[in-house]
């Protein structure tokens, strides 16, 4: 029977199903943060075992992490305890940390791939629901609760019901300015903040095709963002020149590379739901309200419709129906997160800000996703770029994100943003997020207001 | 777990949609290690002021309506997957959340830990608003053994779904993990099977 790329990995990693319910899933890479696993350590101390393969756990800090002088305690001490917690939970466990201070720290989703330990055809999971990043590689990824961490600790598997499939294929080429983040943020405006839930979106199409490995982590990362479990894109040629050489790349990469080629949707396999969209149509995207589906592209307006949702947002963010954005001051611009806090995000926003300068009105936090992609910015004399620019290179971890460390926007502030989610006090109490790509940051940055970035390139 | 088979009680309404698990707990309270004490801050930002006074006009402060059943809008728990907020709606006292629509996560986690989610038609959740609205004190009957949500005052029911497991593991107040720890063997075998073609 023709079967989907989702299929094949998931029908690999079934290790049986119960009758009427769910199916008993086994899992490759369990990446671990200090959020949602200190109760689930506890659930296993309380039963009195450990963790099955420690082997395929991989764990870092990230979330409560700060961005400046992380090699001093963490000053707030509800984050240092849980820090803390999750380095102790790790020896006792015999899991690796990539702590603070360790040259492979950084954001859980961006250091899974840049390590190699994301791979074509793994099963994935995280207490986080951006794990779907890493399905970007072919593998099926995505978040967990912390119930399901401390089952998969314990027994390397975990229950799930299998989801609907669905395939987003997007053709064509894309237009000047226009970038992943770009793509993403407008298949979510169309689709719906719900519209991919019970399902696992596959995505295809010759503008996918054509994405780096980076960017391609950008689309499947917000796959979560219209409720799917998670976005997986068939890997390529320009997957396996990315895993080629990584830390803990397969030896036999060739080998296993062929093995990875058979990973794909059949010509004639079905989906429950297949949407279609052109390259052509996109252009670079802001948000305007308080879910990621309040999207418009830059040259659109804020929509007129009679909806209490989108009265409510924007009451939060202050627009009004009808309004463009363009022109609009703004008080912050965040690089970073899981979503866009990689190389080509860096590259991409020093591009534009060479040789300029910072718009007073504005604060810039250049928060990058590794320790590594820190250090290979300076190496690019990228850091040099940025302090010319006025803006400082800071150090990797969730930041602005979350509204969970010390970098928070204040109240009323608007922020454009290059993370995931604008919802209502997201990044700190009462902030005003707006969602955009880095090039969208890096025009807003240097403009001090919303400026369609095709104007400046 | 807790156990779960009937409940009748009164309702809280909160007619919103798309209601994020950034709004159920702000990711700033996530840091505590244990998962007890969240209730306090369930909903943090819409129930308090600033100064820690209440929004009077948010629902959970108003006296009008209590029990032990959430009512929310479509697309209720999407978002982070953080368990806290199923942890919180939990601990806060709630034993049911009635929606017309589930983020996944949040469905999962609710399962996970004894807090029922029961799945109404967009219709049957027009006329819980609406007879919640008229009459606060209206009760509403849970019944997971027969998988029916009533409305007592006016005896309209409708039938839910709910996995068989999963129905199974709330009435008896079983776990995934207890349940996964008692297939070791089958895993060691699928381990073995799996890594000589892999």
């Amino acid at each position: 029977m023709a079967t989907t790329l989702f299929e094949k990995v998931w029908n690999a990693h079934v290790v049986q199903s119960i009758e009427n319910g769910p199916q008993v899933v086994y899992i490759d890479k369990h990446f671990i943060h200090e959020v949602t696993t200190p109760q689930a350590f506890a659930g296993l101390d309380k039963r009195g075992i450990k963790v099955l393969r420690p082997k395929q756990t991989i764990a870092t800090a990230d979330h409560n992490v700060p961005t400046k002088n992380q090699l001093l305690p963490i000053k707030e001490a509800l984050s240092r305890k849980q820090v803390d917690t999750l380095i102790e939970n790790c020896k006792n466990h015999d899991i690796e940390l990539y702590g603070l201070g360790h040259p492979f720290q950084g954001i859980v989703h961006v250091i899974g791939p840049e390590l190699g330990i994301t791979q074509p055809g793994l099963t994935i999971v995280c207490g986080d629901s951006h794990t779907s990043t890493h399905g970007a590689f072919g593998a099926i990824a995505f978040g967990i609760g912390t119930s399901e961490v401390e089952q998969v600790l314990a027994t390397q598997c975990i229950l799930q019901t299998k989801p609907k499939k669905m395939r987003i294929n997007v053709d064509g080429v894309l237009g000047k300015g226009v970038t992943a983040k770009d793509i993403i943020l407008y298949i979510i405006s169309k689709i719906s903040t719900s519209g991919g839930t019970g399902y696992f979106v596959e995505y295809a199409g010759s503008a996918i095709r054509s994405l780096s490995m980076e960017a391609r982590m950008t689309i499947c990362n917000m796959s979560i963002e219209m409720g799917a479990r998670g976005g997986i894109i068939a890997p390529d040629e320009i997957t396996f020149e990315y895993l080629r050489d990584r830390k803990f790349s397969p030896q036999n990469f060739e080998e296993v590379v062929e093995k990875w080629m058979q990973l794909k949707t059949d010509d004639d396999a079905v989906f429950d739901m297949e949407y279609n969209f052109d390259a052509a149509d996109i252009e670079p995207m802001i948000t305007y309200g308080t879910n990621p589906a309040m999207g418009i592209r830059i040259s659109d307006t804020i929509p007129n419709l009679n909806d209490a949702g989108l009265e409510k947002a924007l009451q939060y963010m202050d627009f009004q129906k009808g309004q463009s954005l363009i022109g609009k001051e703004i008080d912050y611009v965040f690089l970073g997160s899981c979503t866009n806090s990689r190389m080509g995000d860096f590259r991409q926003f020093c591009s534009l800000i060479k040789g300029k300068q910072k718009a007073e009105n504005v604060t810039v936090w250049i928060v990058p996703g590794s320790k590594q992609i820190e250090q290979q910015a300076i190496a690019e004399g990228l850091d040099k770029i940025l302090s010319d620019a006025g803006m400082e290179l800071r150090e990797p971890g969730c930041s602005a994100c979350l509204g969970m460390n010390e970098d928070k926007i204040p109240a009323g502030k608007y922020c454009i943003s290059t993370s995931n989610r604008n919802f209502e006090g997201r990044q700190g109490q009462g902030a005003r997020t707006l969602l955009a790509s880095p090039l969208m940051a890096a025009a807003a940055a240097i403009t001090g207001k919303i400026t369609d970035v095709r104007t400046l390139i | 777990m807790e156990k779960f088979t009937t409940i009748q009680t009164a309702s809280v309404p909160l007619n919103m949609e798309d209601v994020d698990t950034d709004q159920i707990i702000p990711a700033r309270f996530l840091k505590a290690t244990t998962r007890e004490g969240f209730g306090d801050n369930l909903f943090r930002d819409w129930r308090y002021n600033n100064d820690n006074s209440l929004k009077e006009d948010f629902v959970l402060n108003n006296p009008t309506y209590s029990g032990k059943i959430l009512v929310v809008g479509k697309n209720f728990g999407c978002g982070s997957s953080r368990e806290h907020a199923a942890w919180a709606i939990h601990d806060y006292g709630f034993k049911v959340v009635v929606s017309s629509f589930f983020a996944d996560i949040f469905k999962n986690n609710a399962l996970n830990n004894g807090l029922l989610p029961v799945v109404v038609s967009p219709a049957f959740s027009q006329k819980l608003f609406a007879e919640i609205e008229k009459n606060p004190s209206t009760e509403i009957k849970v019944d997971l053994e027969n998988q029916i949500i009533e409305i007592t005052s006016t005896h309209q029911k409708e039938s839910f779904d709910i996995n068989p497991y999963k129905k199974t593991c709330m009435i008896n107040g079983y776990d995934d993990i207890d349940f996964l720890l008692s297939l070791k063997d089958n895993v060691e075998a699928f381990e073995n099977q799996y890594q000589k073609e892999f």
